[in-house]
């Protein structure tokens, strides 16, 4: 079955179909009528899969999708465009540049937390490209693999994108197979299993990974400031899928004298965005199954741990939620602060100066994303340029996301690859470089044999215009008035 | 020196060259534009200055001629430097970005930064520019740097480890000299990104061991260049050329040689005769003996080229050349016509002075066979046909595509290079060398006015339609929801 499929991609694509510009339209155009026309059943199938709020899901989902596929529609013809370079110096060359093509048949495996999300942005680019698409959806969130499976296929061209559900079998399956690009969210211990099976064909990979994003938080004077910046840390944690997100903050620095207000400030602003019973309220996401439930619980079991959460903590396991929960300095060895938790577990760890976090930061892993809330410019400057980190934002969070204009994507254990806006384009393509000559005469600098006075003669008059020996010698430009006489 | 090469370089010492090159990176030095553009000038010097015994080096381990060492070796690695030299100050910057109501108000900028301490592992046909061409880049980009030169090529890895160690900051750049077993233990280590050039098997060797540790990678790997000719053309010109790619590039072993010829059955002879002309003009009539044209690096690859040359289904097809000396490891530019396509030298990429030609009935079916073989590095091809230059160009896939010449495309440093499918991922040259050993990290900066209560729970119908209106971009839209009619 997985074959047949397979070569009907495959014949699809070289039947060259995809890489016509009206193919993609056409595609994108149906991507973008499944949004609008099935949003309801979308909203649906994510309440379903982790009780998503109808917000949350426009918010990070449907509706950065349709501003995506928007972007894509109206840019698709320049981003298709051959870009030319500019030649060296009087090189009797007629024309160079560099020209994106597609890479051919891609995979794309997207994670459960944003189901629609980070299936379809990843497919935007692999079909605006002109690649025909695999997408395997996570079987973890069923009603969104699903929905995706059955609906959106009635939307596109279904030789030339295919959705195939299934776990881990079907992946491993999957994988075996050639591919000519793999684009893979998920956590690093999968993703080192898909760079590992991309080997036998040499398929370039891109992996979305995650890791710990931490939240910076200067002691800031102005109460507006701090407020608005504890709401957008609680929407960035609790209000994100319940911090199971790949950008969610994970954990917050802090200086000590700053901690009581922060904390005391954080509580306020959940009893108001959540009321007295968060659950109740129905805004917050559950966990998405009972493993990663236990996960979290169990990040909670150690004494120490216990001792250090002074907000929230009770665990719903029949409707796998987790109330809003703050610790204030777990110990550091614990899997809390060791391991991704992507749940809403926020610690928070006191440092002695704000300063001190660049250290924290580099003694971990690459995180996906970092934030820092903070007007010391001075400050702002070194957590640039001394910290490493997918991307850094200041003074809010999650929001990166949604900007086009930047690359989103990890380094080190985060990962490496980036898409959005005309990244996606470009992740998904070649980019060929093309030189077309005219054909003039070549000179004889060119061509053997070479005796050693022909080379002696260039060298003395090119000796320091490196390009320019070359290109003579390469036959690319005339050489000096003198050097010509000289060989007479 | 010597008696570091003699210590044997195990587990423990590849793990301590690592350390030592990230306690450097660590301390935030190669971070300065300053810092980078001395070690730029510093490795620039050491090839100026050593220029003779780079040629000797080169003579010594394949007999290169010494211009081919001085064009390719020396001076393309001498432009990489001046092009560096010239540009960095621009790369390093910040680039500024536009953003969208979206995140009003908001700036962005995506702020290149150093990976960290890298590996670039070269091969041997062009020992010099493919050690140094990736190290200058990673250096440029502020990476700490191993590089291990193919043993292949003993004279230039022997005298690239005492330029380096002589010239550049240790801390920060070193060479580690041998073979498959220092490899081995290099490739165990974790690195921020490895850069190879070689082959596909051990292209995959490399690619398994950076996944263990996530690590990215460049492969520059190669394949089997094709080169199509279309009738009506200046044969002389083209033979011309040809051979300028071919034999004219270390005896036809470069990854970017053109492999194979393919050509209009009535084109053939005339091409074959140019061909014979041109080569007899260039290496003369004893080619064996023509200082102008490398020898075969080692009698590994001798026996391999002896090989296909040797096989049943060609022998009858060789039109001109053929000989060879074993013990001057020396083989003569060679043309095959009309080999059959399951030949062995058909199957696998040649990397040496044997040109096959292959013969349609018409020109346009060159496409197909190129693409029923997998991505090479470079595809050319001489026309004057438009709509055939616009055929090929949209539908071969190649790393590099080069119309009416061959190789030179890899001159122009504003064009990436790098292949596609077997023929490698990644790119370099120019900028594309400083990308490829930079993260480009987005950073967006925001205030804290102008906040919306509209992202924030408790979350009403209201908030969602003024979501959905300011996501949509439109300010009619916007209006809309505010006053709830949407």
């Amino acid at each position: 079955m997985m074959e047949r499929d397979l070569n009907d991609l495959r014949e699809s694509y070289e039947s060259g179909k995809t890489k016509e510009a009206s193919w993609r339209e056409s595609q994108l155009k149906g991507l973008r009528r499944f949004l609008m026309d099935k949003q309801q059943d979308i909203m649906q199938a994510l309440m379903q899969d982790l009780g998503k709020h109808q917000i949350e899901a426009f918010r990070d989902e449907i509706g950065t999708l349709i501003k995506t596929l928007n972007l894509a529609l109206k840019s698709l013809k320049d981003w298709m465009s051959s870009k030319k370079a500019a030649l060296p110096q009087l090189a009797l060359l007629t024309s160079a540049e560099i020209v994106p093509q597609p890479l051919g048949v891609v995979l794309i495996i997207s994670s459960w937390n944003f189901p629609i999300g980070l299936s379809l942005e990843p497919l935007i680019g692999a079909v605006a490209a002109g690649n025909a698409a695999v997408l395997k959806p996570s079987e973890l969130s069923p009603a969104c693999s699903s929905l995706l499976a059955s609906s959106l296929t009635t939307y596109l061209d279904n030789k030339g994108i295919k959705v195939m559900e299934g776990g881990a079998e079907e992946s491993q399956q999957l994988l075996e197979q050639r591919w000519d690009k793999i684009f893979f969210t998920g956590s690093a211990r999968v993703g080192r299993i898909v760079m590992s099976a991309a080997v036998k064909h040499l398929t370039p990979v891109t992996l979305e990974l995650g890791g710990k994003c931490p939240a910076v938080v200067d002691s800031l004077s102005s109460s507006w400031d701090i407020e608005v910046t504890v709401k957008r840390i609680i929407v960035a944690k609790y209000g994100t899928c319940a911090g199971q997100a790949c950008i969610a903050i994970d954990y917050v620095l802090v200086e000590k004298g700053y901690c009581s207000k922060l904390v005391q400030l954080i509580k306020l602003y959940i009893n108001k965005m959540f009321g007295d019973n968060p659950q109740k309220s129905k805004t917050i996401s559950r966990i998405v199954n009972k493993h990663h439930f236990s996960r979290l619980k169990n990040l909670l079991a150690d004494e120490k741990v216990k001792e250090s959460v002074i907000y929230g903590g009770s665990m719903d396991q029949d409707n796998l939620f987790i109330e809003p929960t703050i610790l204030v300095d777990p110990p550091l060895e614990a899997a809390v602060m060791s391991e991704e938790i992507f749940g809403p577990l926020l610690p928070i760890i006191t440092l002695e100066k704000i300063e001190d976090s660049i250290k924290f930061i580099n003694c971990r892993p690459k995180p996906l994303a970092l934030y820092v809330f903070t007007k010391n410019q001075t400050l702002q400057r070194r957590m640039i340029s001394e910290t490493s980190s997918g991307s850094v934002t200041f003074n809010d969070a999650i929001l990166q996301y949604a900007a086009d204009t930047l690359p989103f994507g990890g380094v080190g254990e985060s990962g490496f690859g980036m898409y959005h806006g005309k990244f996606s384009f470009d992740t998904f393509s070649h980019h060929k470089a093309v030189v077309r000559r005219s054909f003039l005469t070549d000179f004889w600098y060119r061509y053997p044999p070479w005796t050693l006075n022909k080379l002696q003669l260039l060298q003395v008059s090119y000796n320091y215009d490196y390009l320019g020996l070359l290109l003579v010698l390469l036959g690319l430009k005339r050489p000096s008035k003198h050097v010509i006489s000289g060989h007479m | 020196m010597e008696a570091q090469k003699q210590k044997m370089f195990d587990e423990e010492t590849a793990s301590s060259v690592v350390k030592e090159l990230r306690d450097s990176f660590g301390s935030g030095k190669t971070r300065s534009y300053e810092w980078r553009v001395s070690q730029v000038k510093a490795l620039l010097k050491a090839v100026v200055e050593n220029e003779q015994e780079i040629v000797d080096a080169l003579r010594s381990d394949l007999a290169k001629p010494p211009l081919e060492t001085v064009v390719y070796e020396i001076g393309m690695f001498k432009n990489s430097c001046e092009v560096i030299l010239k540009e960095l100050k621009q790369w390093m910057k910040p680039e500024k970005v536009k953003t969208s109501i979206r995140t009003f108000p908001s700036s962005a900028e995506i702020v290149p930064e150093p990976l960290g301490v890298v590996l670039v592992i070269s091969a041997w046909n062009y020992p010099i520019l493919l050690s140094l061409d990736p190290v200058v880049g990673a250096i440029a980009a502020g990476n700490a740097v191993v590089l291990k030169p193919s043993e292949i090529a003993p004279a230039s890895s022997s005298l690239l480890a005492k330029l380096i160690g002589k010239y550049m900051d240790n801390s920060f750049i070193r060479v580690v000299e041998g073979g498959v077993d220092e490899t081995t233990m290099l490739l165990q280590q974790k690195w921020d990104k490895i850069f190879y050039t070689g082959n596909g098997k051990v292209g995959r060797i490399v690619m398994t061991a950076a996944a263990r540790h996530l690590t990215p990678v460049v492969l520059e790997l190669g394949g089997k260049s094709p080169v199509v000719v279309d009738s009506n053309m200046d044969l002389q010109v083209v033979a011309k050329r040809i051979i300028s790619g071919k034999w004219g590039l270390n005896n036809g072993q470069a990854c970017i040689s053109p492999d194979y010829v393919i050509t209009t059955k009535d084109c053939a002879p005339k091409l074959v005769d140019a061909l014979k002309t041109e080569l007899v003009k260039c290496y003369g009539k004893n080619p064996l003996e023509s200082e102008d044209l490398s020898r075969i690096v080692s009698s590994n690859h001798f026996a391999r080229l002896s090989k296909l040359l040797n096989d049943d289904k060609v022998s009858g097809k060789i039109v001109y050349g053929g000989e060879s000396d074993e013990k001057k490891l020396r083989i003569a530019p060679t043309v095959l016509l009309d080999v059959p396509r399951d030949s062995l030298i058909m199957g696998e990429e040649i990397f040496g002075p044997l040109l096959p030609i292959i013969t349609v009935n018409e020109v346009e079916e060159s496409i197909d066979l190129i693409n029923s073989g997998t991505k090479p590095l470079a595809a050319y091809i001489f026309t004057a046909d438009k709509k055939l230059k616009e055929q090929f160009v949209m539908n071969v896939p190649a790393g590099g595509l080069l119309v009416n010449d061959t190789v030179l495309h890899l001159v122009v440093d504003t064009l990436p290079f790098g292949g596609v499918g077997e023929s490698g991922m990644g790119a370099y040259h120019g900028k594309f060398s400083f990308d490829a050993f930079t993260h480009k990290k987005a950073v967006l900066y925001r205030g804290f006015a102008g906040d919306s209560s509209l992202r924030y729970p408790p979350y009403t119908d209201t908030k969602l339609r003024l979501m959905k209106a300011l996501i949509g971009g439109s300010i009619f839209g916007i209006i809309r929801a505010l006053l709830g009619w949407s």
